[in-house]
């Protein structure tokens, strides 16, 4: 308040000095009070035309535009809010859609595994049983051929060690002795021959 | 023009003689500005109402921020309750501003450099204020003069300084812009007259300080128009909210 006042005291005594000027230099034309109606006539005459122009016709104006610039904007971004859920919205559905198919394209394959390891292990299955059953086959026939080898063997070499006997000394040789002496041969040697 | 930088704000009557009774009402240099103004602003502004286009073009954006810069002002200092004297204080400010700017074209005439039009200004505002004042809070605005939290031995001089300070609101808003106006077109004219009479050689200082003028005179013109603005919007504030 005192500010204000000092200031005022200011402003008044810059008036006096003014006028003061003005009665030195002869009169300032505006404290001529010639035309001071006059200005007063038209300054209020303009004014008034100014203030009922303005506030009846051009002010109302703006501040709709302004207010339904405002409401517009407003209702776009409340659009684009909205679209923007719906796309979230779809978004996730897609995504949703996506992981199931995922789990269905998963699963079809599992099954294809399981189904197709369990056709090898049949097919395993048999064919194991085929290889045995030959495996076994064979390997009875080996030991047939085994166990009936050394008297094959026997009886070859008692024939070619009588025939050769026979060229040798020209003589017959009684078969059972030779036999005999085979025999002794092959069961001291026989280790040695068949690894057995 | 004449040497005597005080001939710029001489009043002449442009035409005949008008008389409407005794008063002389002749249409002067004076009116023809404030004419001038006032149809500036009418055009100004009704362009720039006219076409609602959601993109405003510049005399669009240029209505709407004058708009808005008024709008936030009063709201500012005088809160929600002064809308209703929204319309008068924008077309105030309005009025100053051309009149002070259509001032600073050469040759022109300023309005504002006149003592009664800017204390019939003021008057306006002040008698409207108090009767404002007067209807919102009855006698009840007298308390305005009593301000709270005063020692009582203190209240007497103080509530003669607070009506001596009310009673000179219309004066101290009137001769501030009245003043400023004044002074600075004189100084304008006063460096003129320099470069003119100390010629091609020494003139170029002082044309140097008129165009420095000429910049501060323009920020003066809009500056005395929002604080005569601002002013209108506190007294109202006074009037509307009644608290010191």
């Amino acid at each position: 308040m005192i500010k204000k006042i000092y200031f005022q005291s200011i402003f008044f005594s810059f008036l006096f000095c003014v006028e003061a000027f003005a009665a030195e230099s002869g009169g300032m034309p505006q404290l001529n009070p010639e035309f001071w109606i006059s200005q007063i006539f038209w300054l209020t005459l303009t004014f008034g035309v100014l203030y009922v122009v303005l506030s009846k016709l051009i002010l109302p104006k703006i501040s709709n535009n302004l207010e339904s610039r405002k409401s517009q904007i407003l209702e776009n971004i409340e659009a684009a809010e909205k679209q923007r859920e719906d796309s979230e919205k779809k978004l996730k559905e897609y995504e949703e859609i996506i992981s199931k198919s995922k789990l269905e394209a998963k699963n079809i394959f599992n099954h294809a595994r399981e189904k197709a390891l369990k056709d090898i292990n049949a097919k395993r299955e048999v064919l194991d049983g085929q290889i045995d059953e030959e495996i076994s086959k064979a390997e009875q026939e080996i030991s047939t051929l085994r166990e009936s080898a050394p008297d094959k063997i026997n009886t070859i070499a008692i024939e070619t060690s009588s025939e050769l006997i026979q060229k040798l000394i020209g003589a017959d040789v009684n078969n059972s002795s030779i036999s005999a002496i085979v025999d002794d041969l092959s069961k001291r040697n026989g280790d040695k021959y068949y690894g057995n | 023009m004449a040497a005597n930088p005080m001939t710029q704000f001489d009043v002449y009557r442009i035409g005949p003689e008008i008389k409407l009774g005794a008063l002389d009402i002749s249409f002067t240099n004076a009116s023809l500005f404030m004419i001038i103004s006032t149809v500036a602003i009418l055009i100004i502004f009704n362009l720039g109402s006219k076409k609602n286009s959601l993109l405003p073009n510049k005399i669009q954006l240029l209505a709407e921020l004058s708009y808005t810069f008024v709008s936030k002002m009063i709201s500012d200092t005088a809160g929600s309750k002064a809308k209703p004297y929204f319309a008068f204080i924008f077309s105030l400010f309005m009025f100053v501003l051309f009149c002070n700017m259509f001032g600073m074209i050469p040759y022109t005439f300023t309005v504002t450099s006149h003592i009664i039009v800017t204390f019939v200004l003021a008057s306006f505002i002040f008698i409207g204020v108090t009767v404002i004042g007067f209807i919102k809070h009855g006698f009840g605005y007298l308390k305005l003069f009593v301000p709270s939290g005063v020692p009582a031995v203190l209240l007497p001089l103080i509530v003669v300084i607070e009506i001596i300070s009310y009673l000179s609101r219309p004066v101290s808003l009137s001769v501030r812009l009245f003043a400023n106006m004044m002074a600075g077109h004189t100084m304008m004219k006063v460096f003129g007259g320099f470069v003119i009479s100390l010629g091609i050689v020494g003139g170029w200082l002082p044309l140097s300080f008129s165009v420095a003028l000429t910049g501060l005179e323009i920020l003066v013109a809009f500056l005395q128009a929002y604080v005569f603005a601002i002013l209108t919007c506190i007294y109202l504030n006074d009037a509307l909210n009644l608290h010191h």
